[in-house]
């Protein structure tokens, strides 16, 4: 199951990658965004992903899931979230002002330079 | 701090008074109140003389930075003592000369005074201290303060150029400099000079040896304006002439002879250091009394003359490291190069000193220094005239002036190479005499040029600004004082043997001399007959001078080392503009792929060399269905993402992605993560839709993605890597989870049964809080972006 994992997050990280080395704003974005859903995926399946109960007392199993990785996944869910919010009004914003979504043509200040 | 001490930093500190005194007393010349403090330095420093001409040193340390081994030790012996007097005394003649050079009304002088005074305490620095990296810290003050003096008419485009080459030739050699007293350190544990001379048998074979002695070597080298490193001093005569007088004839430029001779001690046993001491100094010898026929200007050919002084010293201390390899002789002849090369510092410093403050006045009374323009001054200036025969003959050796003594001394030194046989000296030898013997003849004829152009011939008043006339007394008390020392030393030249040059050669040498004396009258021996042939050449080819001066125009400009200099210099600039040009291009996209290309890069190459791969098939968890088709969709989602002709495609694939993650998030049971990914993937795609509704129509350009196939291999090695290191430190694991103890604990210590819920308000709790920070941040930054327009708000 692990190696089957490792094989689907390195396709999210190729798609990942693919995306960021486009030229619209929008698809770096969603690149980003996959590429945390594959490093989520990928703490969870380093970890482990042996047989056992939910983390949760109350089921009285032998042997539970470990439940450090899963906090530390909620923990970053949260923490992309933000930033990919962030940057999705940064976008918006750049284009307002900007009047382009094409990172190629925002090179800041060519006659300054 | 001793007396000693205070004495060092004594010019820093009345540097600091300079500008007061400035500001305040504007009726009297600031030089006045500089003037008292090199007198009494210099009176106080002649006292030593007692102590060392019987042969002890003073010793005395005050702790800097003792854990370092870095300590401010003041150390008197015969040589730094010689050098203290040089630097006092001649610093002394020089500000009472620049009193009546620089205008008290044009000029400024308190900048003037406290660079003077600055440089004047980082030389005496140079030359006292006993630790090396506080001499290393002198060093460059005065290579800075040199670079203040140099630049003092700083809206002179020359002079900033002249500083700025002289900065960084020196600081260049200072740095290596630097590196080879690192690596003396690093050999034998400390930075005491005295310390290492006594170790220098057993430094000799260490490995590192050379490279410290080359290094130390181009600091010397570069400081002292030794060939090929020479062609800064020339442009140094932008400089207001006392500052040449002072720092390019008589003090900084033999910090440099200062090192070599200082260090000598410690690498004189190398064959290298006596080659390349001897070797460099007497092609600087040759190449700059060449270079010096061929200049117009005064300050240019005392520039070119300096530097072939220069490497006369150098040769001479070089020849001088041979009596180490000779000390079984009873007389050890080679004990007079080391003495020459004193003698000849003296000399130098007083014959130099002169004719600088003799082409200040020349430049003075007539405005120009081109001997082209000037003519027949003899008879408006018979002292000025004096005292520059009297330099201009005791420069080119002639007698009665001390330049004729070291000059002999110096023929006696060269001719005594022929009788070596180390270091294959035997057969290269002859070198050394002929080059000195050549050398001599062009400086007999620059000194000739010094004295007779611009003060016997045809006077051409219409070629002057000003009617020329003798300068005032003030200005000739300082030249006159100095050409007196160069009759005194000429007609007595034993006053110095036992006080000044003995202790000194003692110093550089390590052997114990006494009893020297230095005659006029050798007899017939073949240094008198090389003396007459180069004053026989030497007038022969200065009366044909116009018919052979052509050679000069052989050698095209393009040659010349300034032009390697110059080119070599706006060739970096342009490189380096043109490689920074060529990576930094300004696409986001370049710099991801540099970056990527790296991660795969040292990744792949770790496993590899690391032979980390490895795959452990005995603990893994059996594929169930679910996962398979769930893993399916996740796949084909993403790619469909890729290939997506619409943006909206895309966004739903993405949610697709985010969706199927939470049921992996249920199917591998955790119920948290499925409900928090739940939630934030349909916030998250809400936001992308609204993003996408704001895009531009215009720019709607919901085409196929120009399939390029650099992207699409760095990325397959990304995804590939990742793949590699997840499986591969999935099979190495090295010790057991620690979440045995939150499964343990978790009633017990926190009263909960939701871990992962106690996990992170209980036991990571930080982590929690700044998370919400983040989250916070997040939202004032969403706020302000779209709140605060203050480029909108000015251009409204």
């Amino acid at each position: 199951m692990e190696i089957l994992m490792a094989i689907v997050i390195g396709i999210l990280f190729t798609s990942a990658v693919y995306l960021m080395l486009s030229k619209s704003l929008l698809r770096i974005i969603i690149g980003t965004g996959l590429l945390s859903h594959g490093a989520h995926l990928l703490l969870l399946t380093i970890s482990g992903l042996k047989e056992g109960a939910p983390p949760l007392l109350g089921e009285h199993a032998p042997s539970y899931v470990d439940p450090l990785p899963q906090a530390l996944i909620l923990t970053a869910i949260v923490i992309s979230f933000g930033v990919t919010s962030f940057f999705l009004v940064l976008a918006y914003r750049a284009y307002q002002e900007l009047g382009t979504d094409n990172v190629d043509q925002m090179r800041g200040n060519e006659g300054n330079d | 701090m001793t007396l000693l001490h205070w004495a060092i930093i004594s010019p820093f500190l009345a540097a600091i008074l300079v500008p007061f005194l400035y500001k305040k007393l504007r009726s009297i010349h600031t030089g006045w109140f500089v003037l008292i403090l090199p007198a009494v330095l210099f009176l106080y420093f002649f006292q030593f003389i007692r102590t060392t001409s019987d042969g002890n040193a003073i010793q005395k340390t005050v702790e800097w930075m003792p854990s370092f081994g870095i300590n401010f030790t003041a150390y008197v012996d015969g040589l730094s003592l010689l050098f203290a007097l040089l630097i006092t005394g001649i610093g002394a003649l020089v500000v009472l000369y620049s009193i009546y050079y620089l205008s008290k009304e044009k000029e400024q002088l308190h900048n003037f005074y406290v660079y003077l005074l600055l440089f004047m305490g980082a030389m005496l620095g140079v030359v006292l201290s006993d630790n090396l990296i506080v001499l290393y810290m002198f060093w460059e003050f005065t290579s800075i303060s040199s670079f203040l003096l140099i630049g003092y008419w700083y809206h002179r485009e020359r002079s900033r150029y002249g500083a700025q080459k002289s900065m960084l030739i020196t600081v260049f050699g200072g740095l290596s400099m630097l590196g080879g007293f690192l690596l003396l350190y690093l050999m034998s544990g400390t930075f005491s000079i005295r310390e290492l001379a006594g170790m220098a048998d057993v430094l000799i074979t260490e490995p590192l040896f050379l490279g410290a002695l080359i290094l130390v070597l181009l600091g010397a080298f570069t400081k002292s304006a030794q060939f090929p490193f020479h062609i800064w001093l020339p442009d140094a005569m932008e400089a207001p002439t006392p500052v040449s007088a002072y720092l390019h004839s008589a003090t900084m430029v033999k910090a440099g002879i200062y090192l070599v001779a200082r260090m000598s001690p410690v690498f004189a046993e190398s064959g290298v250091w006596l080659w390349l001491v001897a070797g460099f100094g007497i092609m600087t010898l040759f190449w700059g009394s060449f270079n010096a026929v061929k200049h117009t200007d005064l300050k240019g050919i005392l520039a070119y003359s300096t530097v072939s002084q220069l490497g006369l010293i150098m040769s001479l201390l070089g020849i001088g490291a041979a009596a180490l390899h000779y000390d079984y002789l009873d007389e050890n002849i080679y004990g007079v190069a080391t003495m020459a090369a004193v003698f000849h510092l003296i000399n130098h410093a007083t014959f130099k000193g002169s004719l600088f403050m003799v082409v200040g006045i020349i430049d003075h009374e007539t405005g120009t220094r081109d001997i082209r323009k000037l003519g027949g001054l003899m008879n408006f200036m018979p002292i000025t005239f004096t005292i520059a025969v009297i330099g201009a003959f005791s420069m080119a050796g002639l007698p009665p002036f001390n330049g004729f003594l070291s000059k002999e001394m110096f023929f006696t030194g060269m001719v005594q190479v022929l009788e070596m046989d180390i270091f294959n000296l035997e057969t290269w030898g002859i070198l050394f005499p002929v080059l000195a013997w050549v050398g001599s003849v062009f400086t007999f004829i620059y000194s000739m040029i010094v004295v007779f152009k611009p003060f016997t011939g045809k006077h051409q008043p219409e070629k002057l600004d000003k009617t020329p006339h003798e300068a005032p007394l003030g200005m000739l008390i300082s030249p006159v004082i100095l050409a007196s020392l160069v009759i005194v030393f000429g007609f007595f030249p034993n006053i110095l043997t036992g006080t000044m040059i003995e202790p000194a050669v003692s110093a550089i040498t390590t052997l114990t001399v006494d009893d020297s004396h230095i005659y006029f009258w050798h007899g017939f021996t073949p240094e008198l007959f090389m003396t007459l042939g180069v004053i026989l050449f030497g007038v022969l080819l200065y009366t044909l001078l116009p018919k052979w001066k052509g050679i000069y125009n052989t050698i095209p400009e393009k040659f010349t080392l300034n032009s390697f200099y110059d080119s070599g210099l706006a060739k970096g600039e342009r490189g380096a503009f043109k490689l920074t040009r060529s990576y930094m291009t300004g696409f986001i996209r370049s710099y991801l792929v540099y970056i990527f290309t790296f991660l795969i890069g040292i990744l792949i190459v770790t496993l590899v060399v690391k032979d980390a791969f490895v795959i452990d098939t005995s603990d893994l968890a059996s594929i169930g269905l679910y996962e398979v088709i769930i893993a399916l969709i996740m796949v084909v989602s993403s790619i469909t993402i890729l290939f997506a002709k619409s943006r909206l495609t895309s966004i739903i694939a993405l949610g697709a992605v985010g969706y199927s993650v939470s049921l992996f998030f249920v199917l591998f049971r955790a119920p948290d993560l499925a409900l928090t990914q739940l939630v934030i993937e349909t916030v998250s795609v809400a936001l992308f839709l609204l993003c996408f509704y704001h895009l531009p129509p215009l720019s709607r350009h919901e085409e196929r993605m120009s399939f390029k196939l650099g992207n699409a291999l760095i990325a397959i090695g990304v995804g590939a890597t990742v793949t590699l290191i997840a499986i591969a430190s999935y099979s190495t694991k090295l010790f057991g989870s620690i979440s045995e103890f939150y499964i343990e604990n978790v009633y017990e210590e926190a009263g909960g049964k939701n871990m992962v819920n106690v996990i992170l308000v209980d036991f990571r709790g930080f982590d929690t809080l700044f998370e919400i920070c983040v989250l916070g941040i997040a939202a004032l930054g969403i706020f302000s972006m779209i709140k605060l327009r203050m480029t909108r708000r000015k251009e409204g």
